[in-house]
């Protein structure tokens, strides 16, 4: 039991989560990841206008990331207490930016379908 | 209670890509058999085995016996008692953990015969079983505190966080006033084994924290009164704990075990090596004294020449299996083995019991060393604790060397406590973890 396992690491999110709300992001995910790849591969490039925008919204995706996971927890930056923890919110606050600039690439792109307007 | 690798990649999000799938393959296949198991307790112990057993076995007929509907999360009784959680934070229904082809026989158990190899439930239903495990738990013994009564808690400065989770809230209202009002707060704990012996620490330092963020650490006297000549059992965690102490203004008063208290006059008599002493309060923090269940020391299973007064179960400290009885073995708070009432020390010990019980019944012996691993996120202030995690040699054991220093205030130990514990601690008693 103290090898790492899929399993066990499955089970810990359920009951995080509880089952349903854990499998309905973790579809959630997978139908955006899903979007990211369709848009990519529909468009045949990557445009490099929503790319622009979704960078700009990572900066709003890290923080609110990090804030979140402060409200959920009785806690706030005053209780960052050495190295590990300045990592822990980078973690969190890259996670939350990466996932907020994939969600908004691929909604700029499942909106504006046509690439005719995009810069050259 | 600890949270290891996984729990930790599980916080981060990473251990999804990091970790393997098929890993529960490891499961072995399940054996065939016919045996009787007769499970006494479902609480997190007897609960996690007999769903770990129920995977493992194909045709046993596993029976729980215990007359408790209501499941408790221990570990997450100090947060109530802070009040950074409702009571209900730490309820659940027994019913909802068990898997479904166990017997419950909603009794508690009254005698057990491990000669004739029976037990008798207080309905007076007798059981009969090939392997017994005892996991009754433990019980608080709030009578031996003279003039105390689970009544009080709540009024008069008295709080009691252990006996349940009404009782925890209770607690917090006597601490949430001390916090406000201030004068002497005194941190008790007994001088017997106990449930987690960070508990008490844990309580001082955030009563403590809540009085200090309301601009009241001015008004409190805090006294932590240790039952001996330490703060805590491993010795490199104590002098940091006497550290922290120093730094926070909690004074450490040595060898002070509660007699008696008269709420009246809130005032409380220690035994210490000196004779009694008296000590007036605004605010007193009871943990009495613990013990196994009279059905465990009637039974003649308990030790015969450790812990006389306290009662818990002979088991091998490796294997958890009864010294006279091979057939029977010990499982957590009841257990007598030299560390660990913890949810922890349980995650740790339920594989082992079903290791060399699977392992017996296939005609074998098991394999599985329990080392004495127990952990404790020891809060020091709302927002951080430490990661205390050590085995049966006071060794520090840390799970992540070199990323969580187990003797620092960090952060991450307060996420793990306060997002990833409790989820972990209901994947064990599904025995998913």
């Amino acid at each position: 039991m103290k090898e790492l396992s899929f399993g066990t690491l499955i089970a810990v999110f359920e009951e995080m989560m509880g089952r349903g709300l854990f499998w309905a992001l973790v579809a959630v995910a997978a139908l955006i990841t899903l979007a990211y790849v369709y848009v990519l591969i529909r468009d045949r490039a990557v445009s490099w206008r929503k790319f622009l925008l979704a960078q700009l919204s990572m900066p709003v995706g890290a923080i609110l990331a990090v804030l979140f996971v402060q409200y959920i927890t009785h806690s706030g930056f005053r209780d960052v207490g050495g190295p590990v923890d300045a990592i822990i919110m980078l973690v969190i606050a890259i996670l939350g930016a990466i996932g907020m600039a994939i969600l908004v690439y691929t909604v700029q792109s499942l909106m504006r379908h046509s690439s005719s307007s995009e810069m050259p | 209670m600890n949270l290891d690798r996984r729990q930790f990649l599980a916080l981060t999000g990473g251990g999804l890509i990091a970790s393997q799938a098929g890993g529960s393959a490891a499961k072995a296949q399940a054996v065939k058999t016919s045996a009787n198991i007769v499970i006494l307790g479902v609480g997190a112990a007897g609960t996690a085995l007999a769903n770990r057993l129920s995977e493992r076995l194909d045709g046993a007929r596993i029976t729980l016996v215990d007359a408790r509907k209501e499941h408790l999360y221990q570990p997450g009784l100090s947060l109530v008692a802070a009040g950074l959680k409702p009571p209900g934070y730490v309820v659940s229904q027994t019913k909802q953990w068990l898997p479904s082809d166990v017997a419950w026989v909603e009794e508690r158990a009254a005698q057990i015969d491990p000669e004739s190899k029976k037990v008798t439930t207080e309905g007076g239903t007798t059981l009969e079983y090939d392997y017994l495990v005892v996991a009754t738990g433990l019980v608080l013994d709030h009578d031996a505190i003279e003039g105390f009564s689970l009544d009080l808690v709540g009024t008069d400065g008295v709080g009691a966080l252990y006996a349940g989770p009404q009782y925890a809230e209770k607690t917090w209202r006597a601490a949430q006033a001390f916090s406000e009002k201030g004068g002497v707060g005194l941190f008790t704990r007994p001088a017997t084994e106990m449930k987690c012996a960070g508990a008490p620490l844990k309580h001082a330092f955030l009563i403590d924290d809540i009085a200090r963020r309301a601009g009241n650490a001015g008004k409190t006297d805090m006294r932590y009164m240790a039952n001996n000549n330490s703060l805590f059992g491993v010795p490199i965690v104590a002098e940091k704990v006497r550290m922290l102490f120093q730094h926070r203004g909690i004074a450490p008063v040595y060898s002070h075990v509660l007699k008696s208290i008269d709420p009246g006059a809130r005032r409380a008599v220690f035994d210490t090596p000196d004779g009694q002493a008296e000590m007036d309060y605004d605010y007193i923090h009871v943990i009495p004294p613990q013990r196994a269940p009279d059905v465990v020391r009637n039974s003649g299973l308990s030790w015969a020449d450790k812990w006389t007064d306290q009662g818990w179960v002979e088991a091998d400290a490796k294997t958890m299996r009864h010294l006279r009885y091979p057939e029977i073995f010990a499982v957590g708070d009841v257990a007598g083995v030299p560390k660990g009432k913890t949810a922890a020390s349980v995650k740790w010990q339920v594989p082992v019991v079903e290791d060399h019980l699977v392992a017996a019944i296939g005609g074998g012996e098991g394999t599985a060393v329990y080392n004495g691993y127990t952990s404790c996120p020891l809060i020091t202030r709302i927002g951080r604790a430490m990661l205390i995690e050590f085995d049966y040699g006071n060794n520090l054991v840390p799970s992540f060397p070199g990323v969580i220093a187990p003797l620092e205030e960090l952060w991450i130990s307060w996420l793990m406590k306060e997002i990833a514990l409790k989820a972990t601690y209901n994947a064990m008693l599904r025995g998913r973890a």
